[in-house]
């Protein structure tokens, strides 16, 4: 008995049926389940955004979610000229499907950015951006527009949610980092990204994003203080990966074209 | 544990045979995944859910399996189960399995599952073996919650996510210890852990491998 299954033949054999056994068990499961982490992953976005907005309650329901998000148009912004362009421009039916991330690492929609102007230290950015209006009586109240960059040990991914005047941080949020827990990983702590609320991207000027992160505070009387967060304390590099991303995306090669058509009612 | 009775295999794991403490394996993900304790729950139950299901199959087709390779088919079945619990996981807990992320992955490499399925399934019956992978599953368990209990209250001040310690952060009165969040704290709490539990019970303590000799040379004097 213990010298016959030994035997070459008979290896395979039970290689073989082992092998069909449990690729089934595996692929039923993968299939059976995949509706289930469809509606998961596509909540999981929905609530990030709407976190960042900073519309989200927390413990709201998968239907309040939806309901929320149901008010925002999803819309696809070229970021060299700052219009909006159709979905089909980028491959998709639903501007919902696209995905700039993917996007970035393929040469024919993404551009490469020069390493002096790669403040965001992204290396390459992708030409259409997936942005969300909120419109009231056909007027803009809230844009929430992507933004991802290098802190000290990764890419920070979150939104940055902005008022109708396409200047005012109405909030921001990072939805998926590996920053050190307790310092920059702070970034997260709900405290830290209220002081966002309120602040001015641009002076009156509109050219330059001016947003600091400043070391001790920002007092009631400092100069500037529209522009300026708190940085996170024992977080140097992460405060400056922030302060850069943002200013990198708000900036002539993020959405500052864009945001300038918003601001002029062109688009 | 040749004449292995269902209690003592169930049981044994737990404190006096326990795979983290006395057979040191298993320590890596111990130490990714303990910063909170609804993390280090879901991957218990997890890693639970994989050796006793892993042990099961084993012994089932135990005497089919060439001795040539038992280990890759061993390794089959382990990482399929691993594939299903994953799978699972994104589906009906989405927030902590991209917590998890990698770590539900790596239960296929962790050795409390193989180190079993080799050492215990492939020469036990089916329910005895299930229950020997239950019984290792829980004592991987009960140290990766003695672990993430100290992380997560010392570190973040909290239990479960419920706050119980105002941090000062957000306005409350506890510095956290962040070094507790960081992945060699766990070190120290599974060596302190593993202190205690050989105060508790002596017989663990291994005999050391070699001894002092007594110091006879006068120097510097």
């Amino acid at each position: 008995m213990a010298k016959a299954k030994e035997t070459v033949s008979r290896t395979l054999m039970v290689a073989l049926v082992l092998s069909i056994a449990f690729s089934v068990v595996v692929s039923t499961a993968a299939v059976m389940l995949r509706p289930a982490q469809v509606k998961n992953q596509n909540l999981d976005l929905r609530s990030n955004m709407l976190a960042a907005a900073g519309m989200l309650e927390s413990g709201a329901s998968a239907d309040e979610i939806e309901e929320e998000f149901s008010r925002f148009t999803v819309r696809l912004v070229d970021l060299d000229t700052g219009e909006y362009v159709e979905p089909s421009a980028v491959g998709v039916e639903d501007p919902m499907k696209y995905d700039m991330y993917k996007a970035s690492s393929d040469p024919e929609m993404s551009t490469n950015i020069l390493s002096a102007a790669d403040k965001a230290g992204i290396k390459r950015r992708p030409n259409v951006a997936k942005v969300f209006t909120l419109e009231e009586d056909g007027e803009l109240v809230r844009v929430v527009l992507p933004i991802h960059g290098y802190g000290l040990w990764s890419t920070l991914y979150g939104f940055v949610s902005l008022e109708g005047d396409a200047n005012t941080i109405e909030g921001l949020g990072f939805y998926d980092h590996a920053e050190t827990p307790g310092l920059g990983g702070e970034v997260d702590n709900p405290r830290w990204k209220r002081q966002w609320v309120g602040k001015q991207v641009y002076d009156d000027e509109f050219e330059e994003p001016q947003i600091r992160l400043v070391k001790g505070g920002v007092s009631s009387d400092a100069a500037n203080k529209e522009h300026k967060v708190d940085a996170l304390s024992g977080a140097t590099l992460t405060s400056r990966g922030v302060e850069n991303l943002v200013n990198y995306w708000m900036g002539d090669q993020g959405f500052e074209p864009y945001l300038q058509k918003l601001r002029q009612g062109e688009v | 544990m040749a004449d292995s009775s269902a209690k003592q295999v169930l049981f044994e794991p737990i404190f006096s045979n326990n795979p983290i403490a006395l057979q040191i394996l298993g320590i890596c993900s111990a130490l990714a995944v303990t910063t909170s304790m609804n993390v280090t729950l879901v991957m218990c139950a997890a890693v639970i859910a994989v050796t006793a299901f892993s042990n099961l199959a084993v012994s089932l087709v135990r005497t089919q399996i060439p001795g040539s390779i038992r280990i890759i088919v061993q390794m089959t079945i382990i990482a399929s189960l691993v594939i299903v619990v994953d799978q699972l996981l994104k589906a009906y807990a989405y927030e902590i399995s991209k917590q998890l992320s990698v770590f539900v992955g790596l239960i296929i490499t962790n050795c409390i599952v193989m180190g079993r399925a080799e050492g215990f399934a492939m020469k036990n019956g089916p329910w005895l073996s299930f229950l020997d992978g239950i019984g290792n599953g829980l004592g991987y368990s009960v140290l990766l919650i003695f672990v993430a209990f100290f992380r997560e209250l010392l570190g973040a001040g909290s239990l479960f996510g419920v706050s119980l310690m105002p941090v000062v952060n957000e306005g409350g009165w506890y510095i956290p210890n962040g070094l507790l969040l960081l992945p060699p704290s766990a070190f120290f709490i599974i060596g302190l852990a593993i202190w205690g539990l050989r105060v508790w019970k002596p017989e663990q303590v291994e005999e050391p491998d070699f001894k002092m000799s007594r110091h006879t040379v006068k120097e510097a004097f």
